[in-house]
């Protein structure tokens, strides 16, 4: 008795850890051979639970995930010849021509299908005509570990409303034709940059300071990073998904430092961190995979943004940052890719490196330009610049102006403790 | 001459609609189509997929940018189609960025709905 419940536990548990680390690969695999998500996703959950019946009993499999991707592929045959739409029966028909075709095993003809199934998951899921938050979705719930709850929590939806965008995300996939492939030469650097955004936001949902430190949005970091590597795995070639992976490492190496104590803690600024609680080996990794794309003639987005990060995480402490080399990145990010987000920056990297009165000038540009007009870190960066040069005064007037703009309660607390600090009085609303 | 006939609806009322009226409402086409394919009317015709599975194309400084749904600006007014075979939704896509109005306007991609093999059609 004892003995075979100790190998029931085990059997379970191997099925268990099987479908951990190997869902979005089987599952990838099973979409292109059933073509269609919905399906593959539904006879992977049988498959699933025949493995749990079988397994503990007959002995976890050889190789669990071709069982898996086999078991799972008869059963999307039988769904498919009970379906009623004529549309499904052809379906089923051409689908069973084509399994007849490809032996029983998981072997599968060189060439074409050699490529990671993985890979056209990603560009499946970031395809361009989907709209951005039904990419991040599928992607998320198809290859990465989440469960459709766990994607809506991160997003703040209610869990129905993530439902239906997924749902009708893969009726999008099927009715309009989007390719389950890796996309051609011509096309892959536009949709690369489309599939980097997906997994940036990602990161940044889950970096916001907004939300502080639960766990849930550790858990999105952690799944964008995860992403990340598996982009670099499957596109060692790929450049900017390096540096992007470096990029997310070195922001994430912060996370402990960055967020006061407390449930809710507050925000804490770069230069007022512990740099003793900086993640060592997360900075390592992340500066060892942009070591030389620099010398690159046009450096990417990322490659520049990442080389900022490790400027950063290489500083031992806040004064020691060298912001001549910041600008440095600033101006050519700037120069090559811009943005008004990336003027802001450079502006607040050059008052750093040279003085206040220069960056002040750039921002004041900018606030004049009208571009960043409701963003609440450009009165914040002006109210600051206005703090160091003792124009007190000026400073509260940028600093209620950046309150009024700010929706989160830490951006506001720490808004409000700066404008008390130049003797600004509190808007009473 | 020739002259397209181009239907306008409310989607949503088809999405509400009771698999009865839609079935009428199928009846219905499929009486009509039959009509005019017998009085040799009949050029082509075609139902299409729901608006959530356009994608538009438009070129712009010789770049392609794709865009989920059917954006089409309220000063750009329909012009022209085609009807293209495409394995699939990117090589549609490429067609149309190939169009000389995706230079100066936008190109809705439209999948057309598959209809059984015994709908109704005008002799090839």
């Amino acid at each position: 008795m004892l003995g075979s419940g100790r190998a029931m536990d085990s059997g379970i548990e191997a099925v268990e850890r099987v479908f951990r680390q190997e869902r979005g690969r089987i599952l990838a695999s099973l979409i292109r051979l059933v073509g269609d998500i919905d399906l593959a996703e539904e006879s992977l959950a049988s498959a699933l639970e025949a493995a749990l019946v079988q397994w503990p009993g007959e002995g976890t499999p050889d190789n669990p995930r071709a069982w898996l991707i086999r078991a799972a592929r008869n059963k999307a045959v039988d769904r498919l010849r009970r379906g009623a739409l004529f549309e499904e029966k052809r379906t089923a028909l051409e689908m069973e021509a084509a399994l007849n075709m490809t032996p029983a095993t998981n072997a599968t003809p060189a060439d074409e299908e050699s490529v990671d199934d993985r890979l056209r998951l990603i560009f499946t899921c970031c395809h361009p005509s989907l709209g951005i938050e039904a990419q991040v979705a599928l992607t998320l719930r198809t290859l990465g570990g989440l469960e459709t709850e766990e994607i809506a929590r991160a997003f703040l939806v209610p869990a129905a409303t993530m439902a239906q965008r997924l749902v009708r995300a893969k009726a999008k996939i099927r009715q309009a034709g989007i390719p389950y492939r890796v996309p051609d030469p011509d096309e892959l650097p536009a949709r690369l940059d489309a599939v980097l955004a997906v997994i940036y936001l990602v990161f940044n949902e889950g970096y916001a300071a907004s939300s502080g430190s639960s766990p849930v949005r550790r858990e999105i970091c952690e799944e964008a990073i995860r992403l990340g590597r598996l982009l670099v795995e499957l596109m060692p070639a790929a450049a900017e998904a390096r540096a992007l992976l470096a990029l997310m490492l070195l922001s994430d190496a912060r996370r402990d430092a960055r967020v006061g104590a407390g449930a809710d803690g507050d925000a804490i600024l770069m230069e007022d961190q512990d740099r003793s609680r900086w993640d060592r080996a997360a900075i390592r990794e992340g500066l060892a995979l942009i070591d030389g794309t620099l010398r690159a003639a046009f450096p990417g987005p990322y490659a520049l943004q990442a080389a900022i990060a490790g400027v950063h995480a290489q500083s031992e402490r806040a004064e020691e940052t060298d912001w001549v080399q910041i600008v440095g990145l600033y101006t050519l990010l700037a120069e090559l890719y811009p943005s008004p987000v990336v003027s802001l920056n450079h502006a607040v990297a050059i008052a750093m490196a040279t003085g206040p009165a220069e960056g002040l000038r750039r921002i004041d540009a900018l606030a004049a330009s009208g571009v960043l007009a409701d963003y609440h870190l450009l009165p914040a960066a002006r109210a600051d610049l206005l703090r160091r040069l003792g124009r007190f005064a000026e400073a509260a007037a940028a600093y209620r102006q950046a309150l009024a703009l700010a929706g989160n309660e830490s951006d506001r607390r720490f808004l409000q403790r700066r404008l008390i600090e130049v003797g600004g009085a509190i808007p009473a609303n | 001459m020739q002259y397209m006939l181009l239907i306008y609806g409310n989607e949503q009322g088809m999405k509400t609609a009771t698999p009865g009226d839609r079935e009428a409402m199928f009846k219905a086409y499929g009486e009509f189509t039959a009509s005019i394919v017998k009085s040799g009317n009949m050029k082509a015709g075609d139902a299409l997929q729901p608006t959530a599975t356009a994608t538009t194309v438009r070129v712009r400084d010789g770049k392609t940018l794709t865009t989920d749904g059917p954006f089409a600006e309220t000063k750009e007014q329909l012009g022209g189609y085609y009807l293209v075979e495409a394995k699939d939704l990117d090589e549609a896509s490429k067609i149309a960025a190939r169009i000389p109005g995706a230079r100066v306007g936008s190109i809705e991609v439209r999948p057309v709905m598959p209809m059984p093999a015994d709908y109704p059609r005008p002799k090839a």
